[in-house]
């Protein structure tokens, strides 16, 4: 059974040249209803996509198919989506009320009757005050309401939004944030949402998309994503890790022994479907929060915990917690969320020397691309 | 309370004093003779023109120069009732009817020309080159050219036809810069998003684009007309038998010397200020709408 507004992308590539790819044949299935985001840097094809999912733009080759229907060559309104631009791209010479109520408009529908539905949705997303204002006259967490309006009155059952939140400051934005659940549980459609921002991806969405240069990484939950990064981009991407990489020494009652250049060998636990032999490279993630920071001489349990001695190098206090910088692996970042209380106990000073120790457990054998 | 906390409580306002002392203390010289210097400008710009409207309010004595003689509108009589002083009103019919013709197509063809430059296409600079091309070319230069090509075409020469294509030639490349400058504020997301609400090409045209760039619209048809109503070099070998008005006043001041010549200058000048006016009016008008709606309810 196919429910109206699932997504699926199948071989989905664009090019614009006919040489160079922006999107490499995309597979991917977004179900009806969920808060998808595509996460991404600028120019990794996360943009294009939604552009082609909307019918902006179209593709070199592939399908997309909407509800179970393939939708590539249909107009906008046919496809039952809407779009939110990026700058939201209200018509400037329009009233709130006239914006909300343009798609009605270019339907042919009368004033009256546009002027009712408009008016219930403009409550929705409480703009009653504001409805005779321009656009220029809005702030632009009120803007991006209105914008919200305008695509939500053509009933589409998709949403698309390129970077809803990117015009806005940092504390609108998280208001914003709240905002964009509540309209699309109201809603209940699919929201396709691309940012470059992994606390919005991950704070938003169901189904997080992280993309590299015109390729999906790794989709799924969002805890997932950041809890079980496939590889050292996602790793990085989503940020809270740090990621080690060193040569295979030993393999042994499902741990891994190996080594970092120049450094002391460490263990990491083996993961099921990923195959290492001796000697290959491999990257191991280990979260920043799991690292716990002792004084040089402290004990520890070499059979379940590993440790690097290193320098600290910065302290950035950061409210509920401590970030410390150390020079534990060479020309890379290796960092310690220390939780504040724990921190304060014991302040550390940038010099000092410490044991940054982990539990072996909580090491991720990362995929090699 | 301690030094340092006097300190801080005064340093604000002492910032406020260091702010505004440019302007105590009087004006420097520099401003006295920025001040001349703008004034003879003024002067010298708009001078010779009031002395033309004020000596065409002479009575029946009045001469060509000064002192003024007399205080009547006799001189604006007389340059319409008066035969010897030409057909003022046939040639001034024209010229209204020509500029707009000429207003028209210039907003037309230069609202679609910025509308294809939107996009690169093949050839465009060429294109671009071309239109602009015409503004270099020297008017009377391009007036004896379209006149020799209309007569060996074994055309007759009118102001409605070899005119209206040599103006076209002057005011066409003008309002296209002005409409490429308009155009640059548009955000072409404007377009996308109507198509994405269910809009035609020509809805989007309609309810969209043109009501967005109507102001810069108002603007080069303003350019067009004004362009055209005084337009000389380009009109001289071109208007075929028929005078249009900056052409009536140039013989005029070859035979006519009386101050009629002068309530003529007064006149066209009183019509160009009207339109002129007219819109710019309509432009205020439009932005006060808008905000008359945006600040009602």
């Amino acid at each position: 059974m196919v429910s109206r507004g699932d997504i699926e992308l199948a071989g989905l590539s664009k090019s614009y040249d006919g040489v160079h790819s922006v999107v490499h044949g995309i597979n991917l299935k977004i179900p009806d209803g969920a808060y998808c985001c595509f996460l991404g840097p600028s120019g990794c094809g996360k943009t294009t996509i939604l552009r082609m999912i909307a019918g902006h733009e179209d593709p070199t080759d592939g399908e997309i198919v909407i509800g179970g229907e393939n939708v590539v060559g249909l107009a906008p309104v046919q496809r039952g989506t809407a779009m939110m631009f990026q700058s939201y791209a209200l018509f400037p010479h329009l009233s709130v009320r006239d914006n909300i109520a343009f798609a009605l408009r270019v339907r042919g529908m009368s004033k009256a009757d546009r002027y009712r539905q408009t008016d219930a949705m403009i409550e929705k997303v409480r703009l009653t005050e504001l409805a005779e204002r321009l656009p220029a006259q809005l702030s632009g967490g009120q803007q991006q309401r209105v914008a919200l309006a305008r695509a939500a009155i053509t009933e589409p059952r998709v949403l698309l939004l390129d970077e809803p939140l990117s015009a806005l400051d940092e504390q609108l934005r998280v208001q914003m944030r709240l905002e964009l659940q509540r309209m699309q549980r109201e809603l209940g459609i699919t929201f396709v949402h691309v940012t470059h921002s992994q606390l919005e991806a991950i704070a938003l969405a169901d189904m997080v998309v992280v993309m590299e240069a015109g390729q999906i990484k790794q989709a799924g939950p969002a805890r997932e994503v950041y809890a079980s990064p496939m590889d050292r981009y996602v790793a990085e991407f989503l940020g809270g890790q740090n990621v080690l990489s060193g040569k295979v020494e030993t393999i042994e009652g499902g741990r891994l022994m190996f080594a970092q250049p120049d450094r002391m060998t460490l263990a990491a636990p083996l993961r099921g479907n990923l195959r290492v032999g001796i000697g290959d490279r491999i990257d191991v993630a280990v979260r920043r929060d799991d690292i716990e920071l002792l004084r040089p001489n402290a004990a520890i349990s070499p059979q379940n915990q590993s440790a690097l001695s290193s320098r600290v190098l910065a302290i950035e206090y950061q409210g509920s917690f401590v970030k410390v910088m150390l020079d534990a692996i060479a020309d890379e970042e290796f960092v310690a969320y220390v939780p504040e209380r724990v921190f304060f106990k014991d302040p550390l000073s940038i010099g000092d020397v410490v044991l940054a120790t982990w539990a072996i457990d909580h090491a991720r054998l990362l995929e090699r691309t | 309370m301690s030094a340092a906390q006097e300190t801080a409580a005064l340093a604000p306002a002492r910032a406020k004093q260091r702010a505004i002392s440019p302007s105590r203390g009087g004006r420097p010289w520099t401003f006295y003779v920025l001040a001349a210097l703008f004034t003879f400008y003024v002067v010298a710009l708009y001078g010779p023109m009031i002395c033309i409207y004020i000596l065409s309010f002479q009575d029946v004595r009045g001469g060509l120069v000064f002192p003024m003689k007399g205080l009547s509108l006799h001189w604006f009589i007389d340059l319409f009732t008066q035969v010897r002083t030409g057909d003022v009103k046939g040639a001034f019919d024209r010229s209204i009817k020509l500029a707009i013709l000429v207003t028209v197509i210039t907003v037309v063809v230069s609202f679609m020309a910025a509308m294809a430059f939107r996009r690169r296409f093949p050839g465009d600079n060429v294109v671009f080159s071309l239109m602009i091309g015409s503004l270099v070319a020297p008017g009377l230069v391009l007036g004896i050219g379209v006149g020799l090509l209309f007569n060996a075409l074994g055309i007759d020469t009118s102001w409605y036809g070899s005119a209206l294509g040599a103006q076209l030639s002057w005011t066409l490349p003008f309002g296209v810069l002005v409409m490429f400058a308009v155009m640059s504020r548009f955000n072409p997301a404007w377009e996308e998003a109507a198509r994405d609400l269910g809009a035609t090409p020509w809805q989007t045209i309609r309810l969209v684009i043109i009501p967005v760039l109507a102001p810069g619209l108002v603007a080069v048809a303003l350019f067009g007309f004004t362009l055209s109503y005084d337009e000389f070099a380009r009109t001289l070998q071109t208007a075929g038998p028929q005078n249009t008005l900056p052409l009536e006043i140039w013989s005029m001041t070859l035979n006519v010397t009386s101050p009629s010549l002068y309530a003529l200058g007064t006149v066209t000048t009183i019509i160009s200020f009207t339109i002129i006016g007219t819109a710019l009016g309509a432009i205020v008008l439009m932005q006060k709408r808008r905000g008359a709606r945006a600040g009602g309810h």
